[in-house]
């Protein structure tokens, strides 16, 4: 005897069964699954042409219409409108490029000027890989230049405000809005 | 859904100069597109100036159809967000419950439907007026998949949703449509 809450389930799994193979979604085994249950099980077949009709019914739909002059109105305005010009044609992709490679130079450099500042020479081991113990490096060196730190954090800030434009610009482009 | 020009050629022909071209497109899709906002906004005075909106906008921005997806899909895609934006600027309407005439609204498309049932026996109205009782994005979702001729995955770019989302809430609204129809028109889904 199974509980309503796993009939209500068992009904669910069924409904979407059904319904992706109505939609002709379902894979070509699933497919011929559902046509094995609905064949032999009376459950199957009723709900199976229930929501068949529903399907037909809304395949019935009819599409609301508008005005006569509504196509009139349209031309009329468009005539005075102009076509815009192509979004990819205004955001030039060479400067985006180019900000983005400034950006990524100033990390290089930031993490180049970082790693300069650490005595390497201190935790040098002949065991170790490279020739270095990374466990005897002095890490507090690093970066410990708060004017320096500031700019940093300036430069991603600014990078993820910059790509955040740029990713909205796209998408407003794409969307036509 | 159409013969001879392909909305294609007609588009290359409107970024040539032939503005007039335009119309062809107006049209084929004004149908679709006004449903489309209909349901989102439910008054016809609203739905025909933003479906006029609607295809102004898109003329305006015809140079950005690339022809990636189909033309019905960027205009569909138009429509919805101009929907979703006309809804969130416009302040919903406050009534005084003390008002006999306004109080009635809440009850109105119900009641009226119940009353209308027996005169009202095509499955395509029936249908239509159940639609207009479900949220606007189970009612678009229908409309798209129906009427529209969009697949899943086109309709989840329509609607910035994922393929599988829009899989599972078509499923759901046509479970709460069956649910309304059974509701208010218990007769008309009988004879279904």
């Amino acid at each position: 005897m199974i509980s309503e809450e796993k009939h209500e389930e068992l009904n669910e799994e069924m409904e979407a069964r059904l319904w992706a193979y109505i939609d002709g979604i379902a894979a070509p085994q699933e497919l011929s699954a559902i046509e094995g249950l609905i064949a032999t099980q009376a459950a199957w077949r009723a709900r199976y042409h229930e929501l068949l009709h529903l399907h037909e019914a809304l395949g019935s739909l009819e599409l609301e219409e508008p005005s006569l002059r509504f196509t009139r109105n349209v031309m009329e305005e468009i005539a005075r409108a102009q076509i815009a010009p192509a979004a990819n044609k205004y955001i030039n992709n060479r400067i985006i490029w180019g900000i983005a490679l400034f950006f990524i130079l100033s990390f290089l450099g930031f993490l180049v000027y970082g790693f300069a500042q650490l005595d390497w020479s201190a935790a040098a081991d002949s065991k170790g890989t490279l020739g270095i113990n990374f466990e005897k490096v002095d890490y507090s060196r690093m970066f410990n230049n708060d004017l320096l730190n500031i700019v940093m954090m300036t430069n991603v800030i600014l990078a993820l405000m910059l790509l955040d434009r740029y990713l909205s610009k796209k998408k407003h482009a794409l969307r036509g809005s | 859904m159409h013969t001879g020009t392909t909305d294609t050629e007609v588009i290359g022909r409107v970024l040539k100069g032939d503005t007039q071209a335009y119309s062809i497109l107006v049209d084929r899709y004004r149908n679709y597109v006004f449903t489309i906002v209909l349901r989102y906004l439910k008054s016809r005075e609203d739905a025909e100036e933003t479906a006029q909106d609607i295809f102004i906008k898109a003329y305006r921005h015809l140079a950005d159809f690339k022809g990636q997806s189909k033309f019905s899909t960027w205009l569909y895609t138009v429509a919805t967000t101009t929907c979703i934006s006309f809804l969130r600027k416009k302040r919903p309407e406050v009534h005084s419950l003390d008002n006999e005439k306004i109080a009635g609204l809440a009850d109105n498309i119900d009641g009226g439907l119940r009353a209308n049932t027996i005169e009202q026996k095509s499955r395509a109205t029936m249908v239509s007026k159940a639609i207009a009782l479900l949220s606007p994005d189970d009612a678009q979702v229908i409309t798209l998949f129906y009427k529209g001729e969009q697949t899943l995955e086109e309709i989840a770019g329509i609607m910035g949703k994922e393929p599988n989302t829009v899989k599972v809430q078509l499923h759901r609204a046509r479970a709460r449509l069956k649910a309304r129809m059974e509701e208010h028109f218990r007769e008309e889904v009988r004879d279904l």
